[in-house]
């Protein structure tokens, strides 16, 4: 700071608190109304405190026993959502890295075509290319697996596009050098490209596994059966303001529940977050 | 870039490549084509034959007044989104940059909302803002103010748009932070020895100075606002009330996935498929101009 002025420091503070307030005040609330009894819910104002509830809800819907979608507990949803998640994250990692290894390293005919069929994925994004993808998941029988569920979300340009621009920064002598040690292809990439990239990788990691637990278009169009939900799709399924008895106290639970995992890992791994974020969007 | 030292192997590349190339080619490229293809074609009510048509669906769609209102709606989604997210993240972050105790702890507070699915931001304001159980419809209703966004299209959409918002102001925080600490600080001490006061600071030296991060963040919050936002829209209205939220990603799920309109269907994913490029097209010129600039 140049001048020394305490006010706007203060001014600064309050701001900073003001936005904090609407920032995390949607999830407070949920939050808060998942521990209080489905009659205080549905009679507002709700109070701005957590209730009593709190271990009796979560006990409800955790281990309830009463599938509430189509007879799908919250576990089963976790797992789902998790297993997509982390099947996304790292397929993408490892066949983004491969194929950045295979165009930074090798000269090979049709090198530029390959790179340009995957850069020109970026522009085919799911959301325009619905019904015929759909159409592709039937006739591979693909409805309903996990393979559909994450095998079409892995393949895209970004994370290829990063680890090019990083793989271009790691000066020719080192390959050389490796070369003349006598290492071949493999070796290289196992002992000296991998741990290089590893912050990269780590960065990768937490933005990928949000978007692979956020993903709400493609797990909609490829599962029908309630068993392979992913949570963000079985909170949409559960909520019914035309439905007089849905248990606003289970989906309140739910919904604390599916945004706490990505919560925890942006929170927890902020500084690979941030360094992934601003870095893979250049 | 130099001409790199690479590893003299024939085959090994192209089985490096396999993987992301074929799930490209099956995921991708066949869709995309058959898009393309679908888009020219038109099917008689039973399904029975199709005609090859040329551009008549596209000519259908741009003339259809029902894709006309869903293209204003989007165009007045994405600019209220990307101006209320930008807005209040530009204030936060001068805000951050200007404390210097608790910034990591501010920091840390205000990246949640990237975490959380796009649909699921949209329900948590629906919990707030709806008419039967949300607090704040209650108080709302208290002042005798008539909110009800299910039955009214401006309220909806300003929901959508609160929600949307909500969620893009972590994003955007973390870049203008980013920005900002990109600024020398010799720029804005040799300005404050010329006299010049905090408020003429910002706006003649940090504010052109973050050009660069605001427009980038523009084209990504374009197309946050025309893709991303599918989930809001479809937990939260449905495109509904009447057609006041029915955004154009919207209308493509609708049209090809529920009333099985196939050939505008194909005809508007085309249409977004321009769209889509066009963005790409203006992000990837600009990065270019960035690594000249610095």
């Amino acid at each position: 700071m140049i001048e020394n002025a305490p006010i706007r420091r203060l001014i600064a503070h309050l701001v900073l608190i003001l936005g904090i307030l609407v920032v995390a005040f949607p999830i407070y609330y949920t939050f808060v109304a998942s521990t209080h009894t489905l009659q205080t819910i549905l009679r507002p104002p709700l109070p701005l405190l957590p209730g009593k509830e709190f271990f009796a809800n979560y006990w409800q819907a955790l281990f309830g026993g009463i599938g509430r979608i189509g007879g799908v507990g919250v576990d089963r949803l976790l797992l789902n959502t998790t297993i997509v998640a982390l099947a996304v994250a790292i397929g993408k990692i490892c066949i983004s890295i491969l194929s950045a290894y295979a165009i930074v390293f090798f000269k090979f005919p049709f090198r530029m075509t390959a790179f340009w069929l995957i850069f020109i994925t970026l522009m085919l994004p799911v959301e325009v290319r619905i019904l015929p993808t759909y159409k592709v998941m039937v006739d591979l029988g693909l409805i309903d697996t996990y393979t559909g569920l994450t095998l079409p979300l892995m393949a895209s340009a970004t994370a290829t596009l990063l680890f090019r621009q990083f793989f271009l920064t790691i000066p020719g002598e080192l390959v050389e050098a490796a070369r003349v040690d006598g290492a071949g292809p493999w070796r290289f990439f196992k002992d000296i490209l991998l741990p290089l990239s590893r912050t990269n990788i780590a960065a990768l990691f937490v933005i990928l596994f949000i978007y692979g637990w956020t993903q709400y278009l493609w797990p909609l169009l490829v599962t029908n059966d309630n068993q392979m939900n992913t949570i963000v799709i079985a909170l949409r399924k559960m909520i019914s303001f035309a439905d007089a008895d849905t248990e606003w106290h289970l989906v309140m639970v739910t919904c604390v529940l599916a945004i706490l995992p990505p919560i925890l890992v942006v929170v927890l791994m902020q500084r690979w977050f941030v360094k992934g974020l601003v870095e893979s969007e250049k | 870039m130099s001409p790199r030292v690479t590893f003299p192997n024939k085959i090994l590349p192209y089985l490096l490549l396999a993987p992301q190339l074929a799930i490209t080619l099956v995921f991708f490229y066949w869709p995309a084509s058959q898009a393309l293809y679908q888009s020219m074609l038109r099917e008689d009510p039973f399904g029975l034959k199709t005609k090859f048509v040329w551009f008549q669906n596209f000519a259908k769609v741009l003339n259809d007044p029902n894709y006309l209102n869903s293209l204003k709606v989007t165009v007045v989604f994405s600019a209220s989104t990307a101006i209320i997210a930008m807005g209040m993240a530009l204030i936060l972050a001068v805000m951050a940059d200007r404390v210097v105790r608790g910034r990591g702890i501010y920091r840390t507070l205000l990246i949640w909302p990237y975490a959380v699915a796009p649909a699921i931001a949209g329900m948590l304001w629906l919990f707030m803002f709806n008419p039967t159980m949300g607090s704040f419809a209650y108080m709302l209703r208290a002042t005798g103010y008539n909110w009800d966004p299910l039955l009214n299209g401006n309220q909806a959409m300003v929901l959508l748009v609160s929600a949307a918002a909500w969620k893009q102001i972590s994003y955007n925080f973390l870049f203008f932070v980013a920005g900002l600490q990109a600024i020398p600080k010799s720029l804005i001490e040799a300005a404050a020895i010329d006299g010049a006061g905090p408020n003429k600071r910002f706006w003649t030296i940090v504010f052109p100075l973050l050009a660069p991060t605001t427009f980038f963040l523009l084209v990504i919050n374009t197309v946050y606002a025309f893709f991303d936002t599918f989930g809001i829209v479809h937990a939260v209205t449905g495109g509904g009330p009447g057609k006041a939220t029915e955004t154009l990603v919207y209308k493509v799920y609708s049209d090809g996935f529920v009333n099985l309109i196939l050939g505008d269907s194909a005809a508007q994913s085309v249409i977004l498929m321009v769209i889509v490029i066009a963005l790409t097209a203006v992000q990837f010129r600009y990065v270019e101009r960035r690594v000249h600039y610095g």
